[in-house]
């Protein structure tokens, strides 16, 4: 368990990351999934870049009606109230339900995302919370609504050179409920079912992930309790019937929790 | 000549009373503090990771990517000729080979690295040599297998099918052994009025010590000797089994076990890695390392506790169990392992299955199957996990089909203290204990009235249940037992030698390891308790061939019985050394002194046994001549008065909620009595059954290494193998009862497994118990979130 072969760099500015990544280099932030992965021979990149040390990537910022949480900002710190929250108090307490401390400690935001885990809290969350993901690459930045950013397990429409830089996350309404849930054997284990639900005078969203694709999305109608089921139903015939039960529990707990 | 003046004496006795106080503190039965906990906690043990030797390099091994297969060709990369190793290379190698010598056992032989055949994922094929282990790795990669790939025997049902494929050949099946027993059956079922019948199955699991295996070899010019440092449990096993495989003798051959991070098993073996490590040391001309990562550890090495069992037991309305008929197969893998064998784990469960409890028939046929996975282990508590989940499962079925309570069936067929010694029915002899007793305070300890009620009145989606187990556990089993069995290792006499410090400490020298047990502690407890010097004078070496008189090694809960027994009777040998120079010191005769608390005494007057020390090695002109010719050094062996084993036993109780949405199950309560005996150091000893406790629980709820049909391990971390941790431990009531063993020094008996045992009967039972009134029954281990749900919206459609 020890990676092949590569050379590692660390990048002092983002432009000089994304130089190195479109000459083939992989970003590297936390390296907490991809660290096992280099041990394990999965990824074998010829080169690494590092870009955790770069600042631009490390900051938060907020106005009135959002929250910019730099891509490199670790869950530790988001846990620990390091970051802006959106209100009831939802990102630190996500957050503080990853993985483990340790993991937390290294594991960043913006890493969460780019490995794009069909499990991983913050995918299903920053989906339901209606997230945005803020790129940057020399040809110019871009804004992607996050439900446009996955494009499948593991995949992600970052385009070669492209960095994620922060994600742009809504401020709570007052109006707004906000429900997540998911089930895993025991703390800081991967969910085996998982649900987010975000409720406001607008707009209906479930988030229902841990699918082994990227999360189902369901909206309007189909977001409502009674209104999940035969949608989920439709959309999952390929799952076996225990774990159609069991992420359809993890919605109902988390409308539960919505209207707690 | 020592001169007594009174003041003399009056220091003498101060210091006796401290060593009083001392002893108080030190002797058997004191929760002294770890002594080798010191080093631990400030990260200065020396693992095998941190040996470190000039031109050392590094082994990374190909292993197979199949389970079964013809290997056509290996083919080294082009100039890495040197570096890579293939079974040819390795001349005058004797593959591994631990047989039985029970009747009908068919002998597998394991390769080094695969020749011709490979037989389970993970299997060593070829090995590299590189500066670091990374190097090696690379090299691996390069390394190219012409492999023709066979359908692989997975389920050990299936193997055991007429016409399946076959792992070996030449066997004609898939059976390392067969046996069979029937004591009275046929009579005692005959016209029962309950008759149960239950399949149950427990999963393949990975035995997951912290530290993994791994090794450093040396050829030593100087002493002609190759010295291999090795993460094992049993270095004198190691040392006969490698010099069999190398055709080295013995003497040049010297196995040390530094501080090992774990064993529960795992490393009560020989490994290929070790016999290739040992080749290559000696023949390249240096230092060579393996280091056993977490991958090698999950899918190509050893597992353990893989059972199937169909039982029917026959009962009559009073809850009494009559006779009892099983059929167990293990599935033992492809290989038999050094020295334990593929069988053992079935002749265990043979031999005790019935448990604590009395019957008047039992019939029981094993299976040792083999399989396409990697060969099998005996794991903490070897067959008693499986054995006692089926047993209980058993008494939970009779209280069902008599409407008794759980404890009132447990109550009537456990074996009664006016019956001890007791010999049950396949004639294992259980040396003393209260069994009831110990039911009654586990009992007690959780308040099951109180838990009953709260069962009673849950009505949401999470239901309670309260799970039972009892059990006992054979252990420090001698020559008696091993003999029958027949395979490489047989106990004999245990050993420990024993030398005075010319100022007066004491060094004990044993052959068993200590990798967690704490008996670097315990074991000067007894020497203290024997010649009452202070305890951190007392210096345990253990875990090297060539420092320590031969052992068998740490396994079976043996150690302290054993090894305790082996260094008590050292000091009581040493102590008749001491006695003539201490009386000569006293100007007595030898017969009016007594040796203990760390003086000879006679009358109102000591010497201490430093001063005798002293004396005998820096003062030897003060000794007239032909006295304590012998010197102060002693080696003694030891067995127990009966070799058939000490009966520790123990009653768990079990409280669990299970979430009827999610397949959720908590552990709300738990609790254990058990009886080790004589303990000597309680806080130890709680210290093994929480452990133990912790692994159960990974049985009963988490670990399975499952496999495809293909024979591909579906588990390569410890993301996908779960674990249990911290977070799922509940809290625990442990309580003791303390019934000497009538056969051992102090009365103790072997402890070290049974935390193990007891959880995944406890646990499985508590979640039939609270599932049972929705229509759910479950019968394998471990019960995952999945099954429960799976069993949960089955018994729903049923009743829809």
């Amino acid at each position: 368990m020890k990676p092949a072969p590569f050379t590692w760099s660390a990048a002092p500015t983002l432009d000089a990351a994304c130089g190195t990544m479109r000459a083939g280099g992989r970003a590297i932030a936390g390296g907490q999934s991809l660290g096992p992965m280099l041990n394990l021979r999965i990824a074998q990149p010829d080169r690494l870049v590092s870009i955790a040390r770069i600042s631009a990537l490390c900051g938060v910022s907020e106005t009135a009606d959002d929250v910019t949480i730099g891509a490199c900002v670790t869950h530790a710190q988001i846990e620990d109230g390091q970051a802006p929250d959106i209100g009831q108090d939802i990102l630190p307490r996500v957050a503080a339900n990853i993985a483990y401390r340790a993991v937390r400690n290294r594991g960043t935001i913006g890493g969460s995302l780019c490995h794009a885990d069909p499990a991983a809290d913050w995918v299903t969350v920053l989906l339901a919370l209606g997230a945005q993901a803020l790129t940057h690459a020399p040809s110019g930045s871009r804004i992607i609504a996050l439900d446009g950013f996955f494009t499948g397990a593991f995949r992600t429409n970052l385009t070669p050179g492209e960095v994620l830089h922060a994600i742009r996350i809504p401020r709570l309404t007052p109006d707004a409920r906000f429900g997540y849930y998911k089930i895993c054997r025991k703390p800081g284990e991967f969910a085996h079912a998982m649900a987010a639900v975000f409720i406001s005078k607008n707009i209906a969203r479930v988030v229902i992930g841990a699918l082994g694709t990227i999360p189902l999305v369901l909206m309007g109608a189909e977001a409502t309790p009674d209104g999940v089921e035969p949608a989920f139903r439709s959309r999952t015939t390929m799952l076996d019937e225990v774990t159609q039960h069991m992420q359809l529990t993890a919605v109902k707990r988390a409308f539960a929790r919505a209207a707690a | 000549m020592p001169c007594w003046n009174n003041d003399n004496i009056y220091k003498e006795l101060m210091i006796q009373v401290q060593a009083d106080l001392v002893r108080e503190k030190s002797g058997v039965g004191a929760s002294v503090l770890r002594k080798e906990d010191d080093r631990y906690m400030r990260g200065q043990g020396e693992f095998i990771a941190d040996i470190k030797r000039p031109a050392m390099q590094e082994l990374a091994f190909v292993r197979s990517p199949v389970a079964h297969a013809f290997i056509r060709g290996v083919k080294k990369p082009a100039g890495y000729e040197d570096r890579v190793f293939i079974a040819a290379d390795l001349v005058g190698v004797s593959p591994i080979t631990a047989i039985s010598a029970l009747p009908g056992f068919k002998r597998s032989s394991q390769p080094i690295l695969a020749t011709d055949k490979i037989c389970h994922v993970g299997e060593p094929i070829a090995v590299c040599v590189a500066q670091t282990r990374a190097e090696a790795e690379d090299i691996a990669a390069l390394v190219e297998l012409d492999l023709e790939e066979l359908p692989a025997i997975v389920d050990m049902r299936a193997a055991l099918q007429p016409g399946s494929l076959l792992v070996h050949e030449p066997w004609g099946d898939n059976v390392f052994l067969e046996t069979s027993v029937d004591h009275g059956f046929a009579a005692a079922a005959s016209g029962a009025p309950i008759i149960i019948s239950k399949h149950l199955r427990t999963a393949r699991q990975c035995m997951s010590p912290m530290e993994g295996r791994g090794v450093v070899a040396m050829w030593e010019p100087r002493l002609e000797q190759l010295v291999l440092h090795t993460s094992t449990q049993m270095p004198h096993i190691v040392r006969s089994g490698l010099s069999e495989c190398l055709g080295l003798p013995e003497d040049m051959v010297r196995i040390i076990a530094p501080d090992v991070g774990g064993g529960f098993g795992y490393k009560g073996i020989l490994l290929g890695e070790e016999v290739c490590a040992g080749y290559l040391a000696r023949h390249l001309g240096h230092p060579v390392r393996w280091i056993e990562d977490r991958r090698e550890q999950l899918t190509g090495n050893a597992n353990c506790r893989e059972h199937d069992y169909e039982l029917t037991a026959y009962a009559d309305h009073d809850g009494m169990l009559l006779a009892l008929d099983a059929r167990a197969i293990v599935d033992a893998g492809a290989y038999s392992l050094y020295p334990f064998s593929a069988c053992l784990e079935a002749a265990q469960i043979a031999s005790i299955l019935p448990g604590p409890y009395r019957m008047n028939g039992y019939r029981c046929i094993t299976w040792s199957a083999a399989t396409n996975k990697p060969g099998i282990l005996p794991y903490r508590g070897v067959a008693r996990a499986g054995v006692c989940y089926a047993m209980e499962v058993i008494m939970d079925a009779i209280a069902q089909e008599t409407g008794l309570p759980p404890e009132e069936v447990r109550l009537r067929n456990l074996v009664l203290p006016s019956m001890m010694p007791f010999d049950n029915i396949t004639n294992k002899h259980f040396d003393s204990g209260d069994y009831p007793e110990a039911l009654r305070r586990a009992l007690n300890a959780i308040d099951m009235p109180a838990w009953r009620a709260r069962q009673a009145a849950a009505t949401g989606t999470v239901k309670i249940g309260i799970g039972l187990a009892v059990f006992c556990e054979q252990g420090a089993h001698g020559t008696s037992v091993y003999a029958g069995w027949g395979i490489p290792m047989v106990p004999g006499f245990e050993q420990a030698s024993a030398r005075l410090t010319a100022d007066g400490g004491l060094e004990l020298r044993v052959g068993i390891q200590s990798h967690g047990q704490g008996l670097e502690t315990t074991l000067a407890q007894v020497a203290h308790e024997s010649l009452g010097l202070p305890i951190e004078r007392i210096k345990i070496t253990h875990g090297d061939t060539g420092l320590t008189p031969y052992s068998t090694g740490t396994w079976g809960s043996r150690c302290m019985v054993m090894a305790g027994g082996a260094v008590a009777t050292a000091c009581q040998d040493l102590a008749a050394r001491i006695a003539p120079i201490g009386a000569h010191l006293l100007q007595v005769a030898t017969d009016d002194v007594t040796v203990a608390h760390g003086y000879v005494s006679t009358g109102s007057r000591h010497v201490s046994i430093a001063e005798v020390a002293r004396t005998w090695y820096r003062r030897p002109q003060d000794l007239p001549d032909g006295i304590a010719h012998g010197g102060l050094e002693v080696t003694a062996g030891y067995k127990a008065k009966r070799d058939s084993g000490t009966f520790s036993y123990a009653a768990h109780a079990a409280v669990v909620s299970v979430d009827t949405e999610t397949g959720d199950i908590a552990l709300l309560d738990y609790a254990i009595c058990e009886d080790g005996g004589t303990l000597v150091n309680p806080m130890i000893v709680d210290g093994q059954l929480i452990g133990g406790i912790a692994q159960g629980i990974g049985t009963a709820l988490y670990e399975a290494m499952r496999f495809d049909d293909n024979g591909q391990p579906s588990a390569s971390t410890l993301a996908d193998y779960t674990l249990p941790g911290a977070t799922e431990m509940p809290r625990l009531r442990i309580e003791h009862m303390a019934t000497p063993s009538p056969y051992t020094v102090f009365g103790q008996k072997g402890i070290g497994e049974g935390g193990a045992i007891g959880p995944p009967a406890a646990i499985a039972n508590a979640v039939n118990d609270a599932l049972r009134p929705l229509g759910v029954e479950l019968s394998a281990l471990p019960i995952t979130p999945h099954m429960v749900m799976s069993a949960l919206l089955r018994a729903r459609r049923d009743t829809a």
